[in-house]
This record gives C-alpha cells, sequence and structure tokens, in this order.
C-alpha cells in the first residue's frame, strides 16, 4: 500500500469542507465508498465526519449490501440520506427498462440529480478511480458540473501540484474523487491493512447463477431471465458491486481479504470486466458521465 | 512502497501512446479483457496491428481522431514498484497539459522521433521539465527501426540534446538517453539484440533502478493550515488541532514554530495521525497538530519553524505560464492560490515573454499579453501577502495559480522567483 495516496486522500477532503457549503458523501455500500467513510473518518479525528452520506438506491441491490450500509451509520454514528429511484420511476421522471439487458443502473442519474438539487449539495464525493475505465482515466480530482450534472469532458480545469479550484457559481456542483489515483489492488490492500469490514459478497459463498455471454449473473426476481438459462449453485464472489441487475460475479473460493488480494494479484481480467454496464458500447461510461452519472 | 509518477512528452506520432502501451504490455499491466477491447478497437478501424494508443485514449473523440485531447492517467505496476503515467497530449495544448502533468511527477519521458531528430517541440518539452525542476529526464529515442538502428542517428541526437542540456541552470537534474522502437518493443522493456552498440538500461530497467526514497525535498518545512479541528465532544471538550500536510520537510514535537501571517510563536505539542501520536510528520504526511498556547489560527494560515520564516510579500515577480484562451493583460484581476490560501492579484506588468528554446528573451515584444500556452515574466500586486519561497528552493511553496474571476477556470500558473 502506497502511504502517499492515503494522505493525498486526506488532503483532498479537507479541502472539500473547507471550500464547499455542502458536500455529501455518495455511498453506495461498495468497498470504494466504504474505503472513503475510513479516510474521512481519518481527515477529521478526533471531530465527527462533518458531512452526510446519500445511498442512491435502484432497489435492486443485493440485501447484504443494505444490511451492511445501515450498520456501518449506526456504528459511527453518521448521517445516511436515501434517495430510491422507484420514486424517480413513479413519479414519471424516467421510464424503466424492460426485457433482456434491462437494469436501473443508468436511471440513478435523474435520482442523484434531483436529489442535488432538493439539498442543494454543491460536492459530491465519489470513489471512482481512474484506474476503473478509460474515460474515468481522464477524470479530475474537483470535477465540474453544470447546472445539468454534465461533464464537458474537453473543458476541464487543469490541476496543478496540491493546489484544488472548487470555485463555481450557482446551481453549479463538483464531483469530488479522493481516491482518483487508487488502483483496484490499493484498495484491497488498505481493507486488510486497515482491518475495515466490507459486505459478505465480497468472499466466496454459494449463490443460485447463470451464465449469459460468459458472464456470471445473480438468480433474482430483479434480473430478467430467459426460459433457455439455466439456474445452477456455484461457489462464487463479487468483485465490483453495483445493484444486481448490472455486476456479475467471478468463480472464487476466496474467504478471506488476504486471498482476495492474491486472487487480484494473479488475475488476468480487470475489475470492470465483470461490469454488465460498461459492456453496453465502447463509450458507455463517457456518455453516463456526460449526463450527470459520478 | 510509494508509487513514481512519470509524466510523457512528445509530439503528434512520435508515439507516446504506443510507447506507454507496450510498457503496459511488456510487463503484463494490460488484462485479457482490456487487451480484447484493444484488438476490437484496432480491427473495427481495418488495422493489422494492435494499436495500444487504444489503452489510453478513453475519450470518443480522442478514438475518432486518433489522437490524445486530455491528460490521461494509467498505472501499472512491477514487483519493484509502482507506477502512474501522466500521458499528456503532444499538439496545440501542449504546455498547459505538460506542465500540469509535470507539476506532480518525478520522471519526465521526452519522446524524440529519430528520423526527425531535435525538432522545435523537442525545445519546448525540455523547457517545461526544466522550469518545472523534474529530476529525471529519459529521452527516449523512438522508432529506431526506422532508421535501421543506426547508432551515428542515435549519437547525433543525443549530441543535438546536449546542446540544450548545457544551456539549463538545473545541474542536479539527470538525464539518460534510450534508443527505443515502442512499435516493436526494442530497449521499452527487454534489451533489444538490434542495438548491440547500446550498453544503457531500457525504459522499464531506468524507471527500476530510480529510487524513490531519494527523491524527498530537503528544503525549509511548511505548514499550510486547511482546516481547524474542534470536536466539542465530551472525550475532546478543549481539543483544537491544525490540519494539514506537511511539505519541504519534517515537523517534531517540541519544535519552536512561528505563525504567519500573525508572527505569534508557540511549540508543537502533539502530532495526530487519527488514533495515533506521532514524534514526527514527514514530508507529504496529512496530520493534525496541537500547540502548547492558545493562539488564534485559521484555515489559509501557515506554520513554519521560528528560524525559518519564508518571504513575506505583497508585490511578487513570478515566471507565468498561461492556460486561458482569454489573454493575459496588465491591469487585470485575478484570484491567486498559493497552497490553499487565497487572495486578489492585479497584474501590474508583464515584463517579457520567455522563449522556450534557451534563447534571449524578447523584451516587452507582445505588448503587455500573454496567450494560451505562452510563458512569461509577470509582475503582481497583492491584496495581502503570502509567505512564500522561490520554486527552485522549494517547489511545494513556491508556485501559485491564477483563477479567473468570472469563469472561476485555473486560467495559468505561476513560479515564484
Amino acid at each position: 500500500m502506497n502511504h502517499n495516496l492515503e494522505s493525498e486522500a486526506i488532503h483532498i477532503f479537507r479541502e472539500v469542507v473547507s471550500q464547499f457549503n455542502k458536500p455529501v458523501l455518495l455511498f453506495s455500500g461498495g468497498k470504494d465508498s466504504i474505503t472513503l467513510v475510513r479516510l474521512a473518518q481519518k481527515a477529521f479525528y478526533p471531530a465527527r465526519i462533518p458531512f452526510p452520506l446519500m445511498h442512491i438506491d435502484t432497489g435492486h441491490n443485493f440485501p447484504e449490501t443494505i444490511e451492511f450500509r445501515d450498520r456501518l451509520v449506526k456504528e459511527l454514528g453518521l448521517k445516511l440520506i436515501v434517495k430510491n429511484v422507484q420514486d424517480s420511476i413513479d413519479e414519471g421522471k424516467v421510464k424503466e427498462e424492460n426485457g433482456k439487458y434491462s437494469s436501473r443502473n443508468s436511471l440513478q442519474t435523474t435520482t442523484l440529480l434531483d436529489a442535488i438539487e432538493e439539498f442543494k449539495f454543491d460536492a459530491c464525493i465519489g470513489g471512482a478511480r481512474r484506474d476503473e475505465e478509460k474515460a474515468r482515466a481522464k477524470e479530475r480530482i474537483f470535477s465540474v458540473r453544470d447546472d445539468f450534472g454534465q461533464w464537458d469532458e474537453k473543458n476541464q480545469r487543469p490541476e496543478l501540484f496540491d493546489m484544488l479550484n472548487g470555485k463555481i457559481d450557482l446551481g453549479q456542483n463538483v464531483r469530488i474523487f479522493p481516491i482518483s489515483n487508487w488502483t483496484e489492488l490499493d484498495v484491497w490492500s488498505y481493507i486488510e491493512k486497515e482491518g475495515i469490514e466490507i459486505p459478505s459478497i465480497y468472499f466466496a459463498h454459494q449463490r443460485e447463477i447463470f451464465i449469459r455471454d460468459g458472464l456470471i449473473w445473480s438468480h433474482s426476481p430483479f434480473v430478467y431471465k430467459e426460459d433457455n438459462e439455466k439456474v445452477e449453485i456455484k461457489t462464487v464472489r463479487f468483485r465490483t458491486v453495483g445493484d444486481m441487475t448490472c455486476t456479475a460475479a467471478v468463480a472464487s473460493h476466496a474467504k478471506t481479504i488476504a486471498e482476495v488480494v492474491q486472487e487480484i494479484q494473479q488475475s488476468s481480467i480487470s475489475e470492470r470486466g465483470a461490469r454488465i454496464d460498461d459492456k453496453r458500447s465502447e463509450a458507455a461510461m463517457e456518455k453516463r458521465k456526460q449526463v450527470g452519472y459520478f | 512502497m510509494n508509487a513514481l509518477k512519470i509524466a510523457t512528452a512528445g509530439s503528434v506520432d512520435d508515439g507516446k501512446s504506443t510507447l506507454i502501451g507496450r510498457l503496459l504490455y511488456d510487463t503484463q499491466s494490460l488484462t485479457d479483457d482490456k487487451l480484447e477491447a484493444i484488438k476490437k478497437s484496432s480491427e473495427q478501424r481495418g488495422y493489422d496491428y494492435l494499436d495500444f494508443s487504444f489503452a489510453t485514449d478513453g475519450l470518443v473523440a480522442e478514438r475518432e481522431q486518433g489522437i490524445t485531447i486530455d491528460v490521461a492517467h494509467i498505472y501499472f505496476s512491477t514487483q519493484e514498484k509502482s507506477y502512474i503515467i501522466a500521458d499528456t497530449p503532444g499538439h496545440v495544448e501542449y504546455t498547459r497539459n505538460m506542465v500540469t502533468g509535470a507539476s506532480t511527477s518525478q520522471v519526465s519521458i521526452i519522446l524524440i522521433d529519430a528520423r526527425k531528430g531535435v525538432i522545435e517541440q523537442t525545445y519546448r518539452h525540455f523547457f517545461i521539465n526544466n522550469l518545472l525542476r523534474v529530476e529525471h529526464v529519459i529521452v527516449a529515442i523512438n522508432k529506431m527501426d526506422l532508421v535501421d538502428f543506426s547508432q551515428t542517428t542515435f549519437d547525433q541526437i543525443k549530441n543535438d540534446f546536449q546542446e540544450l542540456t548545457a544551456k539549463s541552470d538545473y545541474s542536479p537534474q539527470q538525464i539518460s538517453y534510450i534508443p527505443v522502437s515502442a512499435l516493436n518493443g526494442d530497449n521499452v522493456v527487454n534489451a533489444s539484440s538490434k542495438t548491440p552498440w547500446y550498453k544503457g538500461e531500457t525504459i522499464l530497467e531506468k524507471l527500476e533502478n530510480i529510487d524513490t526514497t531519494s527523491i524527498k525535498e530537503e528544503a525549509q518545512v511548511r505548514f499550510p493550515v486547511q482546516t481547524v479541528i474542534r470536536p466539542k465532544s465530551n472525550d475532546f471538550h478543549d481539543f483544537r488541532g491544525y490540519a494539514g500536510k506537511v511539505y519541504g520537510n519534517s515537523l517534531k514535537v517540541n519544535d519552536e514554530i512561528t505563525v504567519l501571517p500573525s508572527f505569534q510563536q508557540s511549540t508543537i505539542k502533539r502530532i495526530h495521525f487519527f488514533e495515533d501520536e506521532l514524534e514526527e510528520a514527514s514530508a507529504g504526511s496529512s496530520v493534525v497538530i496541537t500547540l502548547n498556547d492558545e493562539v488564534n489560527i485559521s484555515r489559509g494560515d501557515m506554520l513554519v519553524k521560528s528560524t525559518e520564516v519564508p518571504q513575506i510579500e505583497k508585490e511578487l515577480n513570478a515566471t507565468i505560464c498561461w492556460m486561458d484562451n482569454k489573454n493575459l493583460t496588465e491591469g487585470t484581476k485575478y484570484i491567486l492560490q498559493h497552497n490553499n490560501n487565497t487572495v486578489q492579484s492585479k497584474i501590474t506588468s508583464i515584463d517579457y515573454l520567455i522563449p522556450t528554446d534557451f534563447g534571449a528573451h524578447k523584451e516587452t515584444e507582445n505588448a503587455g499579453a500573454l496567450k494560451l500556452n505562452e510563458i512569461g515574466q509577470v509582475k503582481l500586486r497583492l491584496n495581502k501577502a503570502i509567505y512564500f519561497d522561490a520554486y527552485k528552493k522549494n517547489r511545494a511553496n513556491g508556485a501559485f495559480i491564477l483563477i479567473d474571476t468570472q469563469t472561476n477556470t485555473t486560467a495559468g500558473v505561476g513560479f515564484l522567483n
């Protein structure tokens, strides 16, 4: 684990609370946002984390993730805001996808943008990393969004040395990525070193699954399955956790963090190789980011 | 283990992205699915080879036009260490992007096309590395396969480049020259059999041998306060800590310190890092400091050792690299951010443009304006003094950014003289 990365992230957190009026930490219950919570604790200790967490819940999350989220919030005495994609659907703001590859992943954007407006958040802290995906490799640490939540990828502010410029106009907001420079392995090594607890689905367990396009899909009422797609029970774990409709499992027997770290070191597939949402097209992530995805 | 940060520089078509792709490929850093995506993209465009630039050019517009538009960050690691590469575009906005990439890098790789040799852009690339005090420069003389791996060509280019380095005023800078073919992988990760006359290291060997622990700053310590930690909880009722990152050197418990700009004196009581207490905080660490006296300190203030007070001025002389489409002109006002301290500034004069080929500067040839990607010598006046060091003495405390008051964009970067 790289010691500089931890100091860099803590420095970024402290700039956020100093430069913005109303920051929020976007919390998904995945390992990256859990890591952010630990870093935020370190940045402000012995004071409490001076901003709430917000979860944009698609309603299709793994129950293990939701249980974990609620327990963490309670233990650390944090404030949690939950906004539901279902509400955006009921209000007629977004239309649910149907059929084989349907997912609420991209619908989250509308719910997120509405919540930013409702609570007047001017800074949304997220756990996206540059090594995850090629469009994210272009992302700034302080990434300015206009009042439509859009990312102007060709016109980004230069970031020099440690100096972060968070100046914005009313209505704009900034997405902030404190672990921009961390790799997947950095995150896991940090979780191991710090003894951070993570949801059980990151470790090998038995699950009802079916195979589609060479990926392992969870069998669940939320996930559309064709009749000829055969359900079987396999020992799997999740390497990345979105909701059930956009995250594929990997075959694994890794039961401890040390085993997970070892598995990742030897893996010949990247982390987002198990993200169904990235596979829609070559530019799936860039397109989502342009309209306000984080 | 610390990551080594590398910036790349080269003109369009010098093969920068290919070199990075080759580094990733030959170190087995490209996973199967990423390799598959590169294969697919290459095939879609009718190429009969793997175009590694698809590994780094992440935006649709970049892939369409086959050029790099914006800095991309690429990560790979070996048994020895981990690396972060800032892949900076070689075309129009090169200065802006190169300065950005180089500002956080310890190593710079400058690419030269062996068929073209040292060209005007090479001067600029080296000049910027020189201005920013990047400690290690690797000159990769690329496309050696297209000049029959000729030693004469290599030596000629090396000689030409050394004429540049002779003009440098930064003697500790370490410069090495490596003949490579990024396309075929010669001397990138593996030594080439086609250059028996070259006995030096490959690019990766060079990187692996750079001692990251030796790249530590030996300047005076500076502690800009980011925020004040006041928990007001039962356990920490009277706790008042100053949070920030340590720059330049280390701070120890009991050090006598001076608070700027108030000049109040105190000593360091404790250094906190989360639940631990430290005896010493080294350069680069983010900590919380408590003092033995009750002093009034807020964001933007700076703690320094009492024997090492920096310059405190309202009138500044700086070398500015301009990054905005709107010209910098005399008389205009900008927000100046130095570390995390922001003040108002007014450009009092633009004295001259600095040519990036180490030639003689052109006195006020441009009559009071600095255009995008130009570098110039500028005087500024501030509404409040800042506490700084010359950039050459202390990288971390010698630079600032200028923020446009209307667009809020980061319009330029300055290096204090």
